[in-house]
């Protein structure tokens, strides 16, 4: 479903990612975890399009079709969710504004018509109840005033109302306390299908208490180093990433 | 010493041959006739202004009219009677007074149709009560107009509706329009006054309006004006406002149209504790210019004055803001904060902002900023990497950028309508 293939990507002449495989299956969660600088939120970025980095070498497949290519919002409508790290405050744009923008944007590019008002208003309501999202937050401008615990909820809503194929979630669990990490890992885990997968960036172990993966790749210094299950989550946070640094260094 | 003899442009000479013209069909004696004379001896004696005289250094109109067109005739029968003209903005339910090549039109418009409090009329005297002919643009004005169309809202009346005084050329070809309305709020009046400008697209007009404002004490005005002239228009126009004691008033322009705009403002507190909000947006792209200039005069105390104007500049276009706040020695308390944007959206878009103070009391607060920018590339990346294409996230980005200037506009339908004006603006900018 998303392959990458030996990718190495840079950032101002300075190189992030050093030969990055992985393969996510559908219905697979695979988690990334690693220590800060290894190159997590690049991958995430460079996945997802940002400009700011140039891709020298590797492939990032989405079922089978490479898509470095492609502009970010040709990704999104292919099915591909990036949920930020850091999600951006845009004065002046109404929540509400941006979702159908958003939602009729990638249906158009995928032939179909738009949704109507009716059905939209009832999509985006079921959601953003189940997120503890109120009415008056949908009434603001797009993230404004937000908390960080709610910015990273209405990330989740996004991801809910659009319905992508494959969910990148770079450090979603940063910021949030335990309430807010249980809301969100929920409102993931109640996403989770036979044809959808997951691809998610943490630091800690304790977002997959919460969202129990299938797979656990650790990064260092811009490569996997190691790859393994569920249980190789709770090894790091028991003995560290130094042993993967010192791997990643041979 | 030896006399100067000006060399006159080939324009300036047309402008005074037109007033000669013009003179022999207007009445031969009288004020009217002593101050249009007047304000052309102040326009000879300058000629157009250059990019030496301050104000005009980013417009150098003495360069940029090179032709001056022939005043336009009296207009087509029935052309004011058009249900099309003014209703771009949609239906406001509005009393309208339509003014064709710069002559009040019978019909739909007509005084008679304005509520009780308020009265129409058309003046023979020029003369100007908040500009001054100093200006030579004011000047033209004031010698070519050939009405003064004068509005006056009595003392105390709260006009319901708002009044659309709706500008319109009907032009076949090249012509110029000369033409002054003059808006008069008695005390505790409120009014809320929109002005449009039509012209065709297909045809290089030119216009020149000056428009007088005066609110008395504790009335309160709202003011839009829209600048939808034609592709190839060139467009001087000229705002007064003065402001009594306790009285208020929003002025927003929104800019659309034209080859060649300037637009100038003169705001005078006249009287104490008044408060005054400016704001524009304006919108370029091809190779057009557009220069909005103004000066809020501070001249009594404890007056309060925000301007707040936003230009998006796309392909080759120029813009130019210059905004001056004057603050005169016993205007003490004053408080004035003036803001200008710009948003580059092109390489090869340029923008000139010149934001002054001129302080001379000591208890004040005031304060002025400019920015020029791009969009910001996290928030494009953030809004393309939920599905929405390059331009349209532009466009979204852009719209929230210059809506906040028309956010004062308290009428809905009318905010709405210049909102409309914003979307249809990055709906062309988006199919190119």
């Amino acid at each position: 479903m998303l392959e990458i293939r030996n990718l190495h990507a840079e950032i101002e002449g300075k190189p992030i990612l050093k030969g990055v495989s992985l393969t996510v299956k559908p219905g697979e969660v695979a988690a990334i975890m690693g220590p800060n600088g290894s190159g997590k939120s690049t991958l995430s970025y460079v996945i997802a399009g940002k400009q700011d980095y140039e891709v020298t070498q590797g492939e990032v497949l989405l079922d089978g079709e490479d898509v470095l290519a492609l502009e970010p919002d040709e990704r999104a409508a292919k099915g591909l969710f990036l949920a930020f790290q850091y999600p951006l405050e845009i004065p002046g744009v109404a929540t509400m504004t941006f979702l159908k923008a958003a939602l009729n944007a990638q249906r158009k590019k995928r032939g179909e018509d738009e949704i109507s008002p009716g059905d939209f208003i009832r999509s985006v309501n079921r959601v953003a109840d189940g997120l503890g999202i109120s009415k008056e937050m949908l009434r603001r401008a797009l993230n404004v005033g937000f908390s960080g615990g709610e910015k990273k909820r209405m990330e989740i809503l996004q991801m809910a109302l659009l319905e992508p194929r494959i969910c990148v979630l770079d450090e979603t669990d940063s910021g949030l306390d335990i309430d807010a990490l249980r809301i969100v890992a929920d409102g993931v885990n109640a996403l989770r299908a036979k044809n959808r997968a997951f691809l998610v960036i943490t630091h800690y172990q304790r977002l997959l208490s919460h969202i129990v993966p299938d797979t656990v790749h650790v990064m260092a210094d811009g490569r996997i180093v190691t790859t393994g299950g569920a249980e190789l989550a709770h090894e790091l946070e028991a003995k560290g990433y130094a042993d993967f640094a010192s791997l990643a260094a041979q | 010493m030896t006399a100067l003899t000006p060399v006159r442009t080939k324009a300036e000479t047309a402008l005074m041959a037109q007033f000669e013209a013009l003179r022999r069909e207007l009445p031969k004696k009288g004020a009217a006739l002593a101050a249009r004379q007047g304000a052309m001896a102040a326009f000879a004696a300058t000629g157009l202004p250059h990019r030496r005289i301050e104000a005009y250094h980013y417009t150098d109109l003495r360069n940029l009219l090179r032709e001056a067109a022939p005043l336009a005739a009296a207009p087509t029968p029935g052309v004011g009677e058009s249900v099309e003209a003014g209703r771009f903005l949609g239906d406001l339910g509005a009393h309208e007074i339509i003014i064709v090549n710069g002559r009040a039109m019978a019909g739909p418009g007509e005084g008679s149709a304005l509520p009780p409090g308020v009265t129409f009329a058309v003046a023979a005297d020029p003369t100007p009560i908040i500009l001054d002919v100093s200006d030579a643009v004011v000047a033209l004005n004031t010698a070519l107009a050939r009405e003064t169309v004068t509005l006056k809202v009595k003392k105390g009346v709260a006009v319901d509706r708002p009044v659309h005084v709706v500008f319109i050329q009907d032009a076949a070809a090249a012509q110029a329009v000369f033409a002054r309305l003059r808006v008069e709020v008695a005390e505790g009046a409120r009014l809320t006054l929109l002005e449009t400008h039509e012209a065709p697209n297909a045809v290089a007009t030119q216009s020149n309006i000056g428009v007088e404002i005066a609110v008395g004490d504790g009335a309160h005005v709202e003011h839009v004006r829209v600048n939808a002239e034609g592709e190839q228009a060139l467009t001087l126009s000229s705002l007064g406002l003065s402001l009594g004691r306790s009285a208020s008033a929003l002025s927003v322009n929104l800019a659309t149209g034209s080859a060649l705009a300037r637009h100038q403002i003169l705001a005078r507190f006249a009287g104490e504790e008044a408060k005054l909000t400016l704001a524009g947006v304006t919108m370029l792209d091809g190779a057009r210019h557009s220069d909005t200039t103004l000066v809020v005069d501070h001249a009594v105390p404890g007056g309060q004055s925000r301007e707040l104007f936003k230009t998006a500049v796309d392909d080759r276009a120029v813009g130019v803001f210059q905004g001056k706040i004057i603050v005169r020695p016993h205007a003490q308390k004053t408080d004035g904060k003036m803001m200008s944007a710009a948003l580059l959206l092109s390489e090869d878009a340029a923008m000139s902002n010149k934001p002054e103070l001129e302080i001379f009391a000591d208890d004040v607060q005031c304060g002025h900023g400019a920015t020029c920018g791009t969009l910001d590339d996290n928030l494009l990346f953030y809004l393309m990497a939920r599905g929405i294409p390059r331009r349209e996230a532009q466009a979204l980005l852009i719209r929230s950028f210059l809506a906040e200037a028309i956010q004062d506009v308290s009428l809905e339908g009318l905010r709405e309508g210049l909102g409309g004006l914003i979307d249809a603006w990055l709906r062309r900018r988006g199919t190119r």
